[in-house]
């Protein structure tokens, strides 16, 4: 039998201390931002109707609903999907079956790092000075998109990378084997087996498209439109940025009208993301290896 | 699938551009008319359905730029023109810029309640904002001691520096060759403004007297030895109170006649009810 | 992943394929595309860097000072006495505010994270992801709503200050929003040591204290400093949340208490109102080009320290 010595049972104790710690730590890191939520939805609940959602802003934005906000919002996402969706899978096949181990594969990681960690206002700029100016798409939904688009590459790419990489290399080859060609292997074999992690990726990404406002700062969204945007060539009002404007220029807000909005924003990002999860684990199940 | 991606992406932009039948009328600028623009923007909806207004700030500066490249067909300005930017329009576009005033806006100077003051000299607000003044601290203005207030230390707020809103105070206060002093709190909008005084004892603040509420005291102001004016709507009127100025509408040549209906409509009883709800004075009581 | 297709792989059909150029038109069409899509971030990013270099330009080459723009605190485009284009107010700023939030965040982060991987339950484990993901897609204007709203009174009332916009309160935000980055990042690279690491050293005796201090750490050590510097990226680059929580007032903060300004809010809140083509708002761009220039260096190391990690 093994008994433990004093010096053990010591250590043991110490570091039973040390993990309590940790754990504490670690709880109370969490908590701040769990009683800030809670603080928000208790704020913001009572402002929270179907009619708020619904209707448009009356009384100089001060009273009625959020729905041109919702819209706008809809809009941008819809769009910056679109373009961001293509291109970066395309990316990611293109370094996950094609690209060799060479100083140029490197260039092009180091790049989408780069895209992934550029500040947002950094991007708004690009757009001003990309898709707004030089491309003349003038302040619109359509500049606002693609720059949220440009902001997105790097998640979907990463995630499709990931999820293409975890498909065995086995299937690929078996699908050589009775001939198909490398372009007939990863579209019948492989991107069906990454579809979800694809998916998480692009649902990610609408979460970031919904809550950012400072790469459409200046690209197309506006204070306020009395219509809904009738083409991409509108300009729209947005939810994170309606946020920005009731919380630190209109006068007159009631008090509980920010916080429904941040509330809004929240429980739709939430409820995409969640989404995602739930498409997640459910792929993860039926997951053929 | 990509390939079906693309497909969907040129549809929605084909059937993206079937031409509205709703004349928009592009309005932008000063961020103290914003306000007033978007609430007459949302009433002018029930007036006229097939005109709209679509409504953004950025400042005075942006939105006269934005006449001048020929971007906008209203420009609010809650500053007068200058003549480099009238030069400017003729250059570009050819057309000579056309002023209407709109309303009227007194700038309200307010401190939070417990500060025992209850005037200032224009002279004493220099002394604080402007570059090179010596106050610093509430006690250097005749002695006032704020309740409240660590070191009577003066916080001020103040906006961004492109703001018409900025610019005015800064030329009422200080004229034409002195610029404010750096350190203020530039806010981004009047709520943030009105909100920070609210909660500050040590704070002093400035924007539109539309914004004005309870919760903050506004200051008189008086001219060297003259009395000291409240700004309220009869002061801002008879111009008895020191800064008082007018609201601008700025189109580029002679309005459309959509244009020319919509400005007019916001002279009238239904709009100016707007105004007065917004704390501005009508236009055409001078 | 890069896939090696040599003799041994390749089945006899694609080699007859290939020698014989029996690839149809439709599938290099397809192949071109996926290259194009492969080379579009390297060109998005050069794009980025030129267009901001493009708006810029008149400013750098006209009336860019270097010394003037590095070391004066004086950032005035709108004077009416002189015109002034000093950052240093506003690189002080955003490094202050980027530093504190990072020595609450990362070390509170990473103890975080090594308590998640190796010593909590499964199930606790699950539930602990589940919230990072939830705190990790709160966007950043909501958090600056929340400094505004919520953490402004408390300091106040907390440190009995006169103002609760300051450094602290950006601080505070930045370091709320990075803790999800650094302890899911963290967690991936602590996982990502091989098992027979861990196997290993329990075997020979140690406790799993022991084997997470004395072995996994040194082992994920580039990998966490890694999460530490995409922290730093995230809070330099940061721009609601900082806009609406530092104060945003031009000087050198003499304490955290004091407001203060950073490089990305002022892009945000005067890029608006500057007309375009002006020499304020090239001069706006040329502050992109700084903050451009420093998140590279910051990427550049995370990237370094990750592969070192490879070997």
């Amino acid at each position: 039998m093994f008994h433990p010595s004093l010096q053990l049972l010591k250590k043991e104790v110490k570091e039973n201390r040390f993990k309590g710690i940790l754990s504490t730590i670690t709880f109370f890191l969490f908590l701040p931002a769990l009683i800030i939520i809670f603080w928000l939805f208790m704020k913001g609940f009572p402002a929270l109707s179907i009619d708020f959602l619904l209707q448009d802003p009356i009384e100089g934005m001060t009273a009625g609903g959020i729905f041109p906000t919702i819209v706008g919002t809809f809009w941008l996402v819809i769009i910056s999907v679109l373009v961001s969706c293509p291109l970066g899978v395309l990316a990611a096949i293109y370094l996950s079956e094609y690209a060799a181990d060479n100083k140029v594969t490197r260039m092009i990681r180091l790049a989408i790092l780069n895209l992934a960690g550029v500040p947002s206002i950094v991007h708004a700029l690009f757009g001003l000075g990309a898709f707004v100016l030089f491309m003349k798409m003038g302040t619109s939904i359509l500049a606002a998109s693609f720059t949220l688009a440009v902001m997105n590459l790097p998640v979907i790419i990463t995630s499709t990378l990931e999820s293409l990489k975890a498909v065995p290399h086995s299937f690929r080859e078996a699908s050589w084997n009775v001939g198909a060609s490398k372009l007939q292997t990863i579209r019948h074999i492989v991107l069906p087996n990454s579809f979800p992690g694809i998916l998480t990726g692009l649902v990610f990404s609408v979460g970031r498209s919904a809550g950012e406002t400072a790469a459409i700062l200046f690209t197309g969204v506006a204070f306020y439109l009395p219509f809904l945007p009738q083409s991409v060539f509108d300009q729209c009002m947005a939810l994170s940025m309606h946020l920005f404007t009731i919380s630190t220029q209109v006068v007159g807000v009631p008090d509980a009208y920010p916080y429904a909005t941040a509330l809004v924003l929240i429980l739709l990002i939430l409820s995409v993301n969640s989404i995602a999860v739930v498409l997640r684990t459910y792929f993860r199940t039926k997951r053929k290896w | 699938m990509s390939n079906s991606f693309l497909i969907l992406l040129l549809l929605t932009l084909a059937s993206c551009s079937k031409k509205s039948n709703v004349l928009i009328i592009q309005n932008k600028g000063s961020d103290t008319l914003v306000n007033l623009a978007q609430a007459w923007a949302e009433e002018y909806k029930n007036v006229n359905q097939n005109v709209a207004l679509a409504v953004s700030g950025g400042g005075s500066g942006t939105g006269i730029a934005a006449l001048i490249n020929g971007t906008v067909d209203i420009a609010n300005s809650s500053r007068a023109i200058s003549h480099e930017e009238i030069a400017d329009a003729k250059k570009n576009s050819g057309k000579t810029v056309k002023e209407f005033i709109v309303g009227i806006d007194a700038l309200a100077v307010f401190v939070h309640p417990v500060n025992p003051l209850s005037g200032l000299t224009i002279d004493e607000v220099a002394c604080i904002y402007g570059e090179g003044g010596e106050c610093t601290h509430w006690n250097q203005i005749r002695g006032t001691v704020v309740p409240g207030c660590k070191d009577n230390k003066i916080i001020r707020v103040s906006r961004q520096s492109n703001s018409g809103t900025y610019q005015y105070f800064r030329e009422a206060i200080l004229g034409k060759k002195r610029d404010l002093k750096l350190g203020s709190m530039d806010l981004n909008g009047s709520r943030e403004s009105i909100d920070l005084v609210e909660k500050t004892p040590c704070s002093i603040g400035y924007s539109g007297m539309g914004y004005l509420n309870p919760h903050v005291k506004a200051l008189c102001l008086s001219k060297g030895d003259g009395p000291c004016i409240a700004p309220t709507t009869e002061t801002a009127i008879s111009k008895e109170y020191p800064i008082s100025r007018e609201l601008y509408m700025y189109t580029a040549g002679d309005p459309t006649p959509e244009v020319q209906a919509y400005l007019d409509w916001t002279q009238s009883a239904m709009a100016t009810k707007i105004t007065i709800k917004a704390g501005y004075v009508p236009a055409g009581k001078r | 992943m890069e896939i090696k297709v040599t003799t041994e792989t390749v089945p006899l059909a694609m080699e007859w394929r290939k020698k014989k150029g029996h690839k149809p038109v439709s599938e290099k069409i397809i192949e071109g595309f996926i290259k194009l899509g492969g080379f579009s971030s390297i060109v998005l990013i050069v794009g980025i860097l030129f267009f901001i270099l493009k708006e810029s330009f008149p400013f750098l080459i006209g009336a860019f000072d270097f010394k003037e723009f590095f070391t004066s605190t004086e950032w005035y485009p709108a004077s009416v006495v002189k015109i002034r284009y000093g950052i240093l107010a506003l690189l002080v700023g955003t490094i202050l505010v980027t530093v504190i939030s990072m020595a609450i965040a990362v070390p509170l982060g990473l103890a975080c994270a090594f308590y998640i991987s190796e010593f909590c339950s499964p199930k606790v484990r699950e539930l602990y992801k589940v919230l990072i993901e939830f705190l990790a897609a709160i966007p950043s204007v909501v958090w600056g709503f929340i400094a505004i709203m919520m953490i402004n009174p408390a300091i106040i009332k907390t440190f009995d200050v006169p103002i609760g916009l300051n450094i602290l309160n950006a601080s505070l935000i930045l370091a709320l929003m990075s803790i999800p980055l650094i302890v899911s990042v963290g967690e991936d690279a602590l996982r990502a040591v091989p098992e027979t690491y861990r196997e290993a050293a329990e075997a020979m005796g140690a406790t799993k204290w022991e084997v997470a201090t004395r072995v996994l750490l040194p082992a994920a050590k580039n990998g966490l400093m890694a999460a530490a510097l995409l922290g730093v990226g995230r809070a330099l680059g940061e721009t609601m949340a900082v806009l609406m929580a530092t104060g945003h007032s031009i000087q050198i903060p003499e304490s955290i208490f004091e407001p203060g300004r950073t490089l990305t809010a002022t892009i945000a809140a005067e890029l608006g109102e500057s007309p375009k083509g002006g020499e304020h708002y090239q001069a706006l761009f040329a502050i992109g080009l700084v903050l451009f220039i420093l998140s590279f260096a910051v990427n550049i190391t995370a990237d370094y320290l990750i592969r070192g990690r490879r070997k």
